[in-house]
Protein backbone atom coordinates (compact mmCIF):
# COMPACT_ATOMS: atom_id res chain seq x y z
CA UNK A 1 0.00 0.00 0.00
CA UNK A 2 1.28 3.41 -0.95
CA UNK A 3 0.50 4.97 2.40
CA UNK A 4 2.55 2.39 4.29
CA UNK A 5 5.55 2.51 1.98
CA UNK A 6 5.46 6.33 1.91
CA UNK A 7 5.23 6.43 5.71
CA UNK A 8 8.26 4.17 5.91
CA UNK A 9 10.22 6.50 3.62
CA UNK A 10 9.23 9.57 5.63
CA UNK A 11 9.96 7.82 8.93
CA UNK A 12 13.41 6.70 7.83
CA UNK A 13 14.28 10.17 6.63
CA UNK A 14 13.16 11.80 9.90
CA UNK A 15 15.03 9.27 12.02
CA UNK A 16 18.16 9.83 9.96
CA UNK A 17 17.90 13.56 10.59
CA UNK A 18 17.41 13.02 14.33
CA UNK A 19 20.42 10.73 14.53
CA UNK A 20 22.55 13.24 12.67
CA UNK A 21 21.83 15.79 15.36
CA UNK A 22 21.53 13.50 18.39
CA UNK A 23 22.21 16.48 20.62
CA UNK A 24 18.47 17.24 20.59
CA UNK A 25 17.57 13.79 21.77
CA UNK A 26 19.77 14.34 24.80
CA UNK A 27 18.83 17.96 25.42
CA UNK A 28 15.25 16.78 25.87
CA UNK A 29 16.48 14.39 28.55
CA UNK A 30 18.18 17.15 30.47
CA UNK A 31 15.01 18.59 31.97
CA UNK A 32 13.49 15.37 33.37
CA UNK A 33 16.86 14.35 34.76
CA UNK A 34 17.16 17.70 36.54
CA UNK A 35 13.69 17.18 38.02
CA UNK A 36 14.75 13.73 39.09
CA UNK A 37 17.92 14.97 40.80
CA UNK A 38 16.88 18.36 42.12
CA UNK A 39 13.13 18.17 42.66
CA UNK A 40 12.37 14.63 43.72
CA UNK A 41 14.42 14.86 46.93
CA UNK A 42 12.02 17.63 48.03
CA UNK A 43 9.13 15.22 47.74
CA UNK A 44 10.65 12.63 50.02
CA UNK A 45 10.01 14.90 52.97
CA UNK A 46 6.36 15.07 51.97
CA UNK A 47 5.93 11.31 52.12
CA UNK A 48 2.79 10.42 54.05
CA UNK A 49 0.48 13.12 52.71
CA UNK A 50 -2.52 11.86 50.69
CA UNK A 51 -1.44 10.53 47.31
CA UNK A 52 2.23 10.31 48.34
CA UNK A 53 2.71 7.17 50.43
CA UNK A 54 5.70 7.35 52.73
CA UNK A 55 8.91 5.97 51.25
CA UNK A 56 7.22 5.51 47.90
CA UNK A 57 7.28 9.06 46.57
CA UNK A 58 9.53 8.01 43.69
CA UNK A 59 6.85 5.50 42.68
CA UNK A 60 4.35 8.36 42.30
CA UNK A 61 6.72 10.97 40.90
CA UNK A 62 8.35 9.02 38.05
CA UNK A 63 5.14 8.07 36.20
CA UNK A 64 4.14 11.75 36.28
CA UNK A 65 7.57 12.82 35.13
CA UNK A 66 7.37 10.42 32.18
CA UNK A 67 4.05 11.91 31.12
CA UNK A 68 5.66 15.33 31.30
CA UNK A 69 8.56 14.12 29.17
CA UNK A 70 6.09 12.71 26.67
CA UNK A 71 4.22 16.01 26.54
CA UNK A 72 7.09 18.47 26.43
CA UNK A 73 9.45 16.30 24.46
CA UNK A 74 6.94 16.22 21.62
CA UNK A 75 5.32 19.63 21.97
CA UNK A 76 8.02 21.55 20.11
CA UNK A 77 8.64 19.25 17.15
CA UNK A 78 6.71 21.71 14.97
CA UNK A 79 9.77 23.96 14.73
CA UNK A 80 11.46 21.48 12.43
CA UNK A 81 8.39 21.45 10.24
CA UNK A 82 8.28 25.26 10.01
CA UNK A 83 11.84 25.06 8.73
CA UNK A 84 10.88 22.53 6.09
CA UNK A 85 7.93 24.64 4.99
CA UNK A 86 10.23 27.61 4.61
CA UNK A 87 12.84 25.72 2.59
CA UNK A 88 10.10 24.45 0.27
CA UNK A 89 10.61 20.79 1.22
CA UNK A 90 6.96 20.27 2.16
CA UNK A 91 5.71 21.90 -1.06
CA UNK A 92 8.08 19.65 -2.98
CA UNK A 93 6.61 16.58 -1.28
CA UNK A 94 3.06 17.78 -1.94
CA UNK A 95 3.71 18.03 -5.68
CA UNK A 96 4.73 14.37 -5.78
CA UNK A 97 2.09 11.63 -5.61
CA UNK A 98 3.13 10.91 -2.00
CA UNK A 99 0.29 9.95 0.32
CA UNK A 100 -0.57 13.10 2.31
CA UNK A 101 -1.05 11.31 5.62
CA UNK A 102 2.35 9.66 5.27
CA UNK A 103 4.15 13.02 5.35
CA UNK A 104 2.96 13.58 8.93
CA UNK A 105 2.67 9.98 10.08
CA UNK A 106 6.34 9.31 9.31
CA UNK A 107 7.38 12.27 11.44
CA UNK A 108 5.01 11.43 14.28
CA UNK A 109 6.34 7.88 14.42
CA UNK A 110 9.87 9.27 14.61
CA UNK A 111 8.79 11.40 17.59
CA UNK A 112 7.28 8.33 19.25
CA UNK A 113 10.41 6.23 18.82
CA UNK A 114 12.66 8.96 20.20
CA UNK A 115 10.34 9.54 23.12
CA UNK A 116 10.22 5.86 24.05
CA UNK A 117 14.01 5.73 24.12
CA UNK A 118 14.03 8.76 26.41
CA UNK A 119 11.41 7.19 28.71
CA UNK A 120 13.46 4.04 29.07
CA UNK A 121 16.59 6.05 29.90
CA UNK A 122 14.84 8.19 32.55
CA UNK A 123 13.22 5.13 34.11
CA UNK A 124 16.51 3.27 34.32
CA UNK A 125 18.15 6.29 35.95
CA UNK A 126 15.35 6.33 38.54
CA UNK A 127 15.89 2.71 39.60
CA UNK A 128 18.86 3.51 41.88
CA UNK A 129 16.59 6.09 43.57
CA UNK A 130 14.37 3.29 44.76
CA UNK A 131 11.95 2.91 41.87
CA UNK A 132 10.40 -0.54 41.85
CA UNK A 133 9.78 -1.47 38.26
CA UNK A 134 6.79 -3.62 37.32
CA UNK A 135 7.90 -4.79 33.89
CA UNK A 136 4.38 -5.55 32.60
CA UNK A 137 3.02 -2.24 33.85
CA UNK A 138 6.00 -0.35 32.45
CA UNK A 139 5.61 -1.96 29.02
CA UNK A 140 1.93 -0.95 28.89
CA UNK A 141 2.77 2.53 30.13
CA UNK A 142 5.18 2.98 27.20
CA UNK A 143 2.22 2.46 24.90
CA UNK A 144 0.39 5.19 26.78
CA UNK A 145 3.33 7.59 26.38
CA UNK A 146 3.41 6.76 22.69
CA UNK A 147 -0.16 8.01 22.29
CA UNK A 148 0.63 11.13 24.33
CA UNK A 149 3.50 11.79 21.95
CA UNK A 150 1.18 11.31 18.96
CA UNK A 151 -1.23 13.86 20.46
CA UNK A 152 1.34 16.49 21.32
CA UNK A 153 3.41 16.23 18.16
CA UNK A 154 0.27 16.27 16.00
CA UNK A 155 -0.82 19.42 17.78
CA UNK A 156 2.60 20.95 17.27
CA UNK A 157 2.63 20.05 13.56
CA UNK A 158 -0.92 21.30 13.14
CA UNK A 159 -0.04 24.74 14.50
CA UNK A 160 3.22 24.77 12.54
CA UNK A 161 1.26 24.20 9.32
CA UNK A 162 -1.19 26.96 10.16
CA UNK A 163 1.26 29.61 11.42
CA UNK A 164 4.36 28.73 9.39
CA UNK A 165 6.38 30.89 11.78
CA UNK A 166 8.50 30.00 14.80
CA UNK A 167 7.47 33.01 16.89
CA UNK A 168 3.73 32.45 16.83
CA UNK A 169 4.22 28.71 17.16
CA UNK A 170 6.39 29.05 20.23
CA UNK A 171 4.02 31.35 22.13
CA UNK A 172 0.98 29.25 21.22
CA UNK A 173 2.61 26.01 22.34
CA UNK A 174 3.83 27.52 25.60
CA UNK A 175 0.41 28.97 26.32
CA UNK A 176 -1.16 25.55 25.89
CA UNK A 177 1.50 23.29 27.36
CA UNK A 178 2.02 25.04 30.68
CA UNK A 179 -1.59 25.07 32.03
CA UNK A 180 -2.21 21.63 30.60
CA UNK A 181 0.76 20.20 32.47
CA UNK A 182 0.01 22.08 35.69
CA UNK A 183 -3.56 20.79 35.58
CA UNK A 184 -2.54 17.19 35.10
CA UNK A 185 -1.02 16.45 38.50
CA UNK A 186 2.37 15.73 37.02
CA UNK A 187 4.41 17.18 39.87
CA UNK A 188 2.12 16.49 42.77
CA UNK A 189 -0.97 14.28 42.96
CA UNK A 190 -4.19 16.18 42.36
CA UNK A 191 -5.69 14.69 45.51
CA UNK A 192 -3.82 17.49 47.22
CA UNK A 193 -5.59 20.12 45.16
CA UNK A 194 -8.65 22.13 46.26
CA UNK A 195 -11.91 21.05 44.72
CA UNK A 196 -12.10 23.76 42.04
CA UNK A 197 -8.67 22.79 40.80
CA UNK A 198 -9.65 19.13 40.73
CA UNK A 199 -12.72 20.02 38.69
CA UNK A 200 -10.61 21.96 36.22
CA UNK A 201 -8.20 19.03 36.00
CA UNK A 202 -11.18 16.83 35.20
CA UNK A 203 -11.51 18.41 31.78
CA UNK A 204 -7.80 18.03 31.05
CA UNK A 205 -7.25 14.80 29.11
CA UNK A 206 -3.67 14.53 30.34
CA UNK A 207 -4.74 14.24 33.96
CA UNK A 208 -6.30 10.90 32.99
CA UNK A 209 -3.01 9.91 31.39
CA UNK A 210 -1.14 10.73 34.60
CA UNK A 211 -3.59 8.65 36.66
CA UNK A 212 -3.20 5.74 34.27
CA UNK A 213 0.57 6.08 34.33
CA UNK A 214 0.63 5.99 38.17
CA UNK A 215 -1.68 2.96 38.26
CA UNK A 216 0.60 1.14 35.81
CA UNK A 217 3.71 1.91 37.87
CA UNK A 218 1.89 0.56 40.87
CA UNK A 219 1.34 -2.63 38.90
CA UNK A 220 -2.44 -2.25 38.65
CA UNK A 221 -2.80 -3.00 34.95
CA UNK A 222 -6.44 -3.92 35.46
CA UNK A 223 -7.28 -0.64 37.21
CA UNK A 224 -10.18 1.31 35.69
CA UNK A 225 -7.85 4.36 35.68
CA UNK A 226 -5.74 2.60 33.05
CA UNK A 227 -8.67 1.92 30.77
CA UNK A 228 -10.02 5.47 31.11
CA UNK A 229 -6.55 6.94 30.50
CA UNK A 230 -6.06 4.91 27.34
CA UNK A 231 -9.51 5.73 25.95
CA UNK A 232 -9.08 9.47 26.56
CA UNK A 233 -5.56 9.66 25.15
CA UNK A 234 -6.26 7.48 22.10
CA UNK A 235 -9.28 9.63 21.23
CA UNK A 236 -7.22 12.78 21.70
CA UNK A 237 -4.38 11.41 19.58
CA UNK A 238 -6.76 10.45 16.78
CA UNK A 239 -8.48 13.82 16.84
CA UNK A 240 -5.28 15.86 16.85
CA UNK A 241 -3.65 13.73 14.16
CA UNK A 242 -6.71 14.08 11.94
CA UNK A 243 -6.62 17.84 12.51
CA UNK A 244 -2.91 18.03 11.62
CA UNK A 245 -3.47 16.12 8.37
CA UNK A 246 -6.33 18.43 7.53
CA UNK A 247 -4.08 21.44 8.18
CA UNK A 248 -1.51 19.97 5.82
CA UNK A 249 -4.07 19.42 3.09
CA UNK A 250 -5.32 22.97 3.24
CA UNK A 251 -1.99 24.58 4.05
CA UNK A 252 -1.62 26.53 0.81
CA UNK A 253 -5.27 26.91 -0.06
CA UNK B 1 -1.45 21.14 -38.23
CA UNK B 2 -1.93 23.30 -35.16
CA UNK B 3 0.79 23.17 -32.56
CA UNK B 4 -0.26 21.14 -29.55
CA UNK B 5 -0.59 22.85 -26.20
CA UNK B 6 0.72 21.15 -23.10
CA UNK B 7 -0.80 23.63 -20.66
CA UNK B 8 -3.98 25.49 -21.42
CA UNK B 9 -5.95 27.60 -18.96
CA UNK B 10 -9.30 29.22 -19.34
CA UNK B 11 -10.20 32.01 -16.95
CA UNK B 12 -8.10 30.48 -14.18
CA UNK B 13 -8.79 32.38 -10.99
CA UNK B 14 -7.63 32.47 -7.39
CA UNK B 15 -9.27 34.60 -4.75
CA UNK B 16 -8.07 34.65 -1.17
CA UNK B 17 -10.06 35.99 1.70
CA UNK B 18 -7.96 37.83 4.24
CA UNK B 19 -8.92 39.68 7.33
CA UNK B 20 -7.69 43.23 7.70
CA UNK B 21 -8.84 45.47 10.53
CA UNK B 22 -11.43 42.92 11.50
CA UNK B 23 -13.14 43.12 8.14
CA UNK B 24 -13.09 40.32 5.65
CA UNK B 25 -11.46 41.31 2.40
CA UNK B 26 -11.28 39.39 -0.84
CA UNK B 27 -7.95 39.53 -2.62
CA UNK B 28 -7.93 38.54 -6.26
CA UNK B 29 -4.43 37.13 -6.66
CA UNK B 30 -5.16 35.77 -10.14
CA UNK B 31 -8.05 37.31 -12.06
CA UNK B 32 -8.93 34.92 -14.82
CA UNK B 33 -5.78 33.93 -16.67
CA UNK B 34 -5.89 32.50 -20.20
CA UNK B 35 -2.58 31.07 -21.27
CA UNK B 36 -1.34 28.33 -23.51
CA UNK B 37 2.06 26.73 -23.31
CA UNK B 38 3.06 24.90 -26.48
CA UNK B 39 4.66 21.52 -26.31
CA UNK B 40 8.44 21.75 -26.22
CA UNK B 41 8.77 25.47 -25.74
CA UNK B 42 10.25 27.60 -22.98
CA UNK B 43 7.39 29.74 -21.77
CA UNK B 44 8.13 32.70 -19.56
CA UNK B 45 5.91 34.45 -17.10
CA UNK B 46 7.24 38.00 -16.70
CA UNK B 47 5.94 40.31 -14.01
CA UNK B 48 6.75 42.09 -10.78
CA UNK B 49 6.49 40.41 -7.38
CA UNK B 50 2.90 39.92 -6.32
CA UNK B 51 1.64 39.85 -9.91
CA UNK B 52 0.21 36.36 -9.48
CA UNK B 53 3.02 34.34 -11.06
CA UNK B 54 3.60 32.02 -8.14
CA UNK B 55 -0.09 31.59 -7.44
CA UNK B 56 -0.75 30.55 -11.05
CA UNK B 57 2.15 28.10 -11.00
CA UNK B 58 1.02 26.66 -7.68
CA UNK B 59 -2.46 26.09 -9.10
CA UNK B 60 -1.05 24.39 -12.19
CA UNK B 61 1.12 22.13 -10.05
CA UNK B 62 -1.91 21.05 -7.93
CA UNK B 63 -0.57 22.70 -4.76
CA UNK B 64 -3.57 24.99 -4.38
CA UNK B 65 -7.04 24.63 -5.88
CA UNK B 66 -8.26 27.40 -8.19
CA UNK B 67 -11.37 29.30 -7.16
CA UNK B 68 -12.57 29.57 -10.74
CA UNK B 69 -11.86 28.71 -14.34
CA UNK B 70 -10.46 25.56 -15.87
CA UNK B 71 -7.15 24.22 -17.07
CA UNK B 72 -5.63 21.17 -18.67
CA UNK B 73 -2.08 20.06 -18.03
CA UNK B 74 -0.66 17.49 -20.45
CA UNK B 75 -4.24 16.74 -21.44
CA UNK B 76 -5.43 16.12 -17.88
CA UNK B 77 -8.10 18.17 -16.17
CA UNK B 78 -6.68 20.26 -13.35
CA UNK B 79 -9.73 19.89 -11.17
CA UNK B 80 -10.38 16.18 -11.62
CA UNK B 81 -7.12 14.47 -12.54
CA UNK B 82 -4.60 15.87 -10.07
CA UNK B 83 -2.89 12.55 -9.45
CA UNK B 84 -2.18 12.09 -13.15
CA UNK B 85 -0.93 15.65 -13.41
CA UNK B 86 1.47 15.11 -10.50
CA UNK B 87 3.12 12.24 -12.37
CA UNK B 88 3.86 14.31 -15.46
CA UNK B 89 4.95 17.64 -14.03
CA UNK B 90 7.97 18.77 -12.09
CA UNK B 91 7.68 21.89 -9.96
CA UNK B 92 10.53 23.85 -8.43
CA UNK B 93 9.24 26.52 -6.07
CA UNK B 94 11.02 29.76 -5.30
CA UNK B 95 12.21 28.31 -2.00
CA UNK B 96 13.69 25.37 -3.91
CA UNK B 97 12.78 22.30 -1.94
CA UNK B 98 16.16 20.69 -1.38
CA UNK B 99 16.23 19.31 2.14
CA UNK B 100 19.24 21.02 3.76
CA UNK B 101 19.76 18.28 6.34
CA UNK B 102 20.23 15.56 3.73
CA UNK B 103 22.89 15.20 1.07
CA UNK B 104 22.04 15.90 -2.56
CA UNK B 105 22.25 12.18 -3.27
CA UNK B 106 19.83 11.32 -0.45
CA UNK B 107 17.47 14.06 -1.60
CA UNK B 108 17.39 12.62 -5.10
CA UNK B 109 16.87 9.03 -3.96
CA UNK B 110 14.02 10.04 -1.66
CA UNK B 111 12.36 12.04 -4.42
CA UNK B 112 12.59 9.16 -6.90
CA UNK B 113 11.09 6.79 -4.33
CA UNK B 114 8.19 9.13 -3.67
CA UNK B 115 7.38 8.77 -7.36
CA UNK B 116 7.26 5.02 -6.87
CA UNK B 117 10.72 3.96 -8.02
CA UNK B 118 12.19 0.96 -6.19
CA UNK B 119 15.52 1.21 -4.35
CA UNK B 120 17.78 0.22 -7.24
CA UNK B 121 15.99 2.34 -9.82
CA UNK B 122 16.01 5.32 -7.46
CA UNK B 123 19.74 4.95 -6.89
CA UNK B 124 20.44 4.67 -10.59
CA UNK B 125 18.33 7.70 -11.40
CA UNK B 126 19.97 9.75 -8.66
CA UNK B 127 23.39 8.86 -10.07
CA UNK B 128 22.25 9.79 -13.58
CA UNK B 129 21.09 13.20 -12.48
CA UNK B 130 24.21 13.86 -10.42
CA UNK B 131 26.25 13.28 -13.58
CA UNK B 132 23.91 15.24 -15.78
CA UNK B 133 23.74 18.31 -13.54
CA UNK B 134 27.47 18.07 -12.71
CA UNK B 135 26.83 17.57 -9.03
CA UNK B 136 29.60 14.99 -8.49
CA UNK B 137 31.78 17.30 -6.41
CA UNK B 138 29.10 18.07 -3.82
CA UNK B 139 26.39 15.40 -4.02
CA UNK B 140 27.70 13.61 -0.94
CA UNK B 141 27.75 16.72 1.21
CA UNK B 142 24.76 17.94 3.19
CA UNK B 143 22.78 20.44 1.18
CA UNK B 144 23.03 23.04 3.97
CA UNK B 145 26.63 23.60 2.82
CA UNK B 146 25.72 24.25 -0.83
CA UNK B 147 26.21 27.56 -2.61
CA UNK B 148 23.14 29.20 -4.16
CA UNK B 149 23.99 27.82 -7.57
CA UNK B 150 24.66 24.29 -6.31
CA UNK B 151 21.41 24.24 -4.40
CA UNK B 152 19.47 25.44 -7.46
CA UNK B 153 20.97 22.64 -9.52
CA UNK B 154 19.86 20.17 -6.90
CA UNK B 155 16.36 21.75 -6.76
CA UNK B 156 15.95 21.33 -10.50
CA UNK B 157 17.36 17.81 -10.52
CA UNK B 158 14.74 16.96 -7.88
CA UNK B 159 12.02 18.40 -10.10
CA UNK B 160 13.24 16.32 -13.05
CA UNK B 161 13.89 12.98 -11.33
CA UNK B 162 10.72 11.33 -12.67
CA UNK B 163 11.28 12.61 -16.23
CA UNK B 164 8.24 14.89 -16.35
CA UNK B 165 6.92 16.26 -19.64
CA UNK B 166 6.61 19.73 -18.13
CA UNK B 167 8.87 21.53 -15.71
CA UNK B 168 7.49 24.52 -13.81
CA UNK B 169 10.17 26.81 -12.38
CA UNK B 170 9.26 29.66 -10.06
CA UNK B 171 11.92 32.37 -10.41
CA UNK B 172 14.73 29.88 -10.90
CA UNK B 173 17.59 32.38 -11.12
CA UNK B 174 16.56 34.94 -8.51
CA UNK B 175 19.51 35.69 -6.27
CA UNK B 176 22.03 33.69 -8.29
CA UNK B 177 25.41 35.04 -9.35
CA UNK B 178 25.85 35.66 -13.11
CA UNK B 179 27.86 32.48 -13.64
CA UNK B 180 25.29 30.22 -12.02
CA UNK B 181 22.60 32.00 -13.98
CA UNK B 182 24.36 31.36 -17.27
CA UNK B 183 24.84 27.73 -16.31
CA UNK B 184 21.17 27.38 -15.43
CA UNK B 185 20.01 28.95 -18.68
CA UNK B 186 22.15 26.44 -20.53
CA UNK B 187 20.66 23.61 -18.51
CA UNK B 188 17.13 24.81 -19.20
CA UNK B 189 17.89 24.93 -22.92
CA UNK B 190 19.24 21.38 -22.70
CA UNK B 191 16.00 20.25 -21.08
CA UNK B 192 14.15 21.79 -24.00
CA UNK B 193 16.35 19.86 -26.43
CA UNK B 194 15.31 16.69 -24.63
CA UNK B 195 11.69 17.56 -25.37
CA UNK B 196 10.72 18.94 -21.98
CA UNK B 197 8.33 21.90 -21.98
CA UNK B 198 9.48 24.54 -19.51
CA UNK B 199 7.19 27.08 -17.86
CA UNK B 200 9.25 29.54 -15.84
CA UNK B 201 8.44 32.75 -14.05
CA UNK B 202 10.87 35.62 -13.73
CA UNK B 203 11.09 39.29 -13.04
CA UNK B 204 14.29 39.64 -15.03
CA UNK B 205 13.76 41.26 -18.43
CA UNK B 206 16.82 39.70 -20.02
CA UNK B 207 15.84 36.26 -18.83
CA UNK B 208 12.41 36.50 -20.44
CA UNK B 209 13.94 38.00 -23.56
CA UNK B 210 16.86 35.68 -24.17
CA UNK B 211 15.68 32.39 -22.74
CA UNK B 212 11.98 32.18 -23.56
CA UNK B 213 10.25 31.31 -26.81
CA UNK B 214 7.01 32.82 -25.61
CA UNK B 215 6.53 35.43 -22.91
CA UNK B 216 3.36 36.31 -21.05
CA UNK B 217 3.46 39.60 -19.22
CA UNK B 218 1.43 39.47 -16.05
CA UNK B 219 0.50 42.33 -13.77
CA UNK B 220 -2.04 42.51 -10.97
CA UNK B 221 -3.24 38.99 -11.62
CA UNK B 222 -3.91 39.51 -15.30
CA UNK B 223 -1.99 38.69 -18.46
CA UNK B 224 -1.58 41.96 -20.34
CA UNK B 225 0.41 40.70 -23.32
CA UNK B 226 1.53 37.34 -24.68
CA UNK B 227 3.77 36.38 -27.56
CA UNK B 228 7.32 35.78 -28.78
CA UNK B 229 9.67 38.40 -27.26
CA UNK B 230 10.60 39.69 -30.74
CA UNK B 231 6.93 40.09 -31.72
CA UNK B 232 6.07 41.81 -28.45
CA UNK B 233 8.90 44.27 -28.95
CA UNK B 234 8.03 44.77 -32.61
CA UNK B 235 4.55 45.74 -31.46
CA UNK B 236 6.11 48.70 -29.66
CA UNK B 237 7.36 50.21 -32.93
CA UNK B 238 10.70 51.21 -34.33
CA UNK B 239 14.28 51.05 -33.10
CA UNK B 240 16.03 54.31 -32.34
CA UNK B 241 19.45 55.41 -33.63
CA UNK B 242 20.93 58.54 -32.04
CA UNK B 243 23.87 60.29 -33.70
CA UNK B 244 25.91 63.10 -32.14
CA UNK B 245 27.59 65.69 -34.36
CA UNK B 246 30.14 68.41 -33.71
CA UNK B 247 27.70 71.29 -34.19
CA UNK B 248 23.96 71.81 -34.39
CA UNK B 249 24.38 72.99 -37.94
CA UNK B 250 25.92 69.73 -39.09
CA UNK B 251 23.24 67.86 -37.16
CA UNK B 252 20.45 69.61 -39.04
CA UNK B 253 22.12 69.04 -42.40
CA UNK B 254 22.70 65.37 -41.60
CA UNK B 255 19.12 65.03 -40.52
CA UNK B 256 17.90 66.50 -43.81
CA UNK B 257 20.07 64.05 -45.69
CA UNK B 258 19.09 61.03 -43.65
CA UNK B 259 15.36 61.57 -43.58
CA UNK B 260 15.28 61.05 -47.32
CA UNK B 261 16.82 57.60 -47.01
CA UNK B 262 14.12 55.00 -47.56
CA UNK B 263 15.10 53.00 -44.44
CA UNK B 264 14.36 55.92 -42.14
CA UNK B 265 10.78 56.22 -40.90
CA UNK B 266 11.28 59.60 -39.36
CA UNK B 267 14.13 61.77 -38.20
CA UNK B 268 14.52 64.80 -35.99
CA UNK B 269 17.35 66.92 -34.70
CA UNK B 270 17.72 68.31 -31.23
CA UNK B 271 20.81 70.36 -30.62
CA UNK B 272 23.80 68.38 -31.82
CA UNK B 273 21.88 65.12 -31.84
CA UNK B 274 19.86 63.43 -34.55
CA UNK B 275 17.29 60.76 -33.63
CA UNK B 276 16.30 58.29 -36.32
CA UNK B 277 13.45 55.80 -36.07
CA UNK B 278 14.06 52.74 -38.19
CA UNK B 279 13.01 49.10 -38.50
CA UNK B 280 15.81 46.55 -38.03
CA UNK B 281 18.56 48.93 -37.05
CA UNK B 282 21.28 46.26 -37.31
CA UNK B 283 20.60 45.91 -41.01
CA UNK B 284 20.17 49.57 -41.93
CA UNK B 285 22.94 51.10 -39.83
CA UNK B 286 25.87 50.36 -42.18
CA UNK B 287 24.17 51.90 -45.22
CA UNK B 288 23.15 54.99 -43.22
CA UNK B 289 26.71 55.47 -42.02
CA UNK B 290 27.98 55.03 -45.57
CA UNK B 291 25.52 57.70 -46.70
CA UNK B 292 26.86 60.10 -44.08
CA UNK B 293 30.41 59.24 -45.05
CA UNK B 294 30.01 59.92 -48.78
CA UNK B 295 28.56 63.32 -47.89
CA UNK B 296 31.42 64.02 -45.49
CA UNK B 297 29.32 64.30 -42.36
CA UNK B 298 31.15 62.83 -39.44
CA UNK B 299 29.13 61.44 -36.53
CA UNK B 300 31.06 61.70 -33.27
CA UNK B 301 29.14 59.04 -31.40
CA UNK B 302 26.28 56.65 -32.01
CA UNK B 303 23.74 55.24 -29.59
CA UNK B 304 21.39 52.41 -30.50
CA UNK B 305 18.19 51.64 -28.67
CA UNK B 306 15.90 48.69 -29.26
CA UNK B 307 12.53 48.53 -27.62
CA UNK B 308 12.87 46.21 -24.64
CA UNK B 309 10.33 44.03 -22.88
CA UNK B 310 10.32 46.81 -20.31
CA UNK B 311 8.86 49.10 -23.00
CA UNK B 312 6.25 46.43 -23.61
CA UNK B 313 5.48 46.29 -19.92
CA UNK B 314 5.37 50.08 -19.76
CA UNK B 315 3.00 50.28 -22.70
CA UNK B 316 0.53 47.83 -21.14
CA UNK B 317 0.71 48.81 -17.48
CA UNK B 318 1.94 52.42 -17.49
CA UNK B 319 4.76 51.40 -15.17
CA UNK B 320 8.30 50.26 -15.68
CA UNK B 321 9.22 46.81 -14.45
CA UNK B 322 12.73 48.06 -13.79
CA UNK B 323 11.49 50.74 -11.40
CA UNK B 324 9.29 48.17 -9.71
CA UNK B 325 12.26 45.96 -9.08
CA UNK B 326 14.30 48.83 -7.73
CA UNK B 327 11.55 49.85 -5.35
CA UNK B 328 11.30 46.32 -4.11
CA UNK B 329 15.04 46.25 -3.43
CA UNK B 330 14.83 49.49 -1.48
CA UNK B 331 12.37 48.14 1.00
Amino acid sequence: MKMISDTRLMFKRSIKHALRDPIWVFLNLFQPILYLLLFMPLLEGLGGVPGLPEGKTVQVFIPGLLVMLAMFGSAFVGFGLVDEIRTGVIDRFLVTPVHRTAILLGRVLKDVVILLCQCVIVTLIAVPFGLVLDIGGFAVSLLLYAFIAVSMSSMSYGFALIYKSEDTLSSTLNTIALPVSLLSGIMLPLVLAPLWLQTLAGINPFSYAVNASRALFAGNIASPDVLTGFIVIILLAALLFWWAVRSLKKMAA
Amino acid sequence: MPETCIIETNGLKKTYSTKSKGRKKLVEAVKGVDLSVKKGEIYGFLGPNGAGKSTTQKMLSTLIPPTGGAATVNGFDLLREQKKIRMCIGFVSQAGGTDPLSTGFENLIMQARLYGADKDTAKKRAEDFIRRFQMESFADRRASSYSGGQRRRCDIALGMIHHPAILLLDEPTTGLDPQSRAYLWEEIRNLQKDGVSVFLSTHYLDEADKLCDTVAIIDNGEIVAQGAPADLKAGIGADTISLDFATADIAVKSMELLQNAEEVENANAKGNTVHLHVKNMEQVLPSLLRLLDTNRFEAQSIALMKPSLDDVFLKHTGRSLREDNYNENDQ
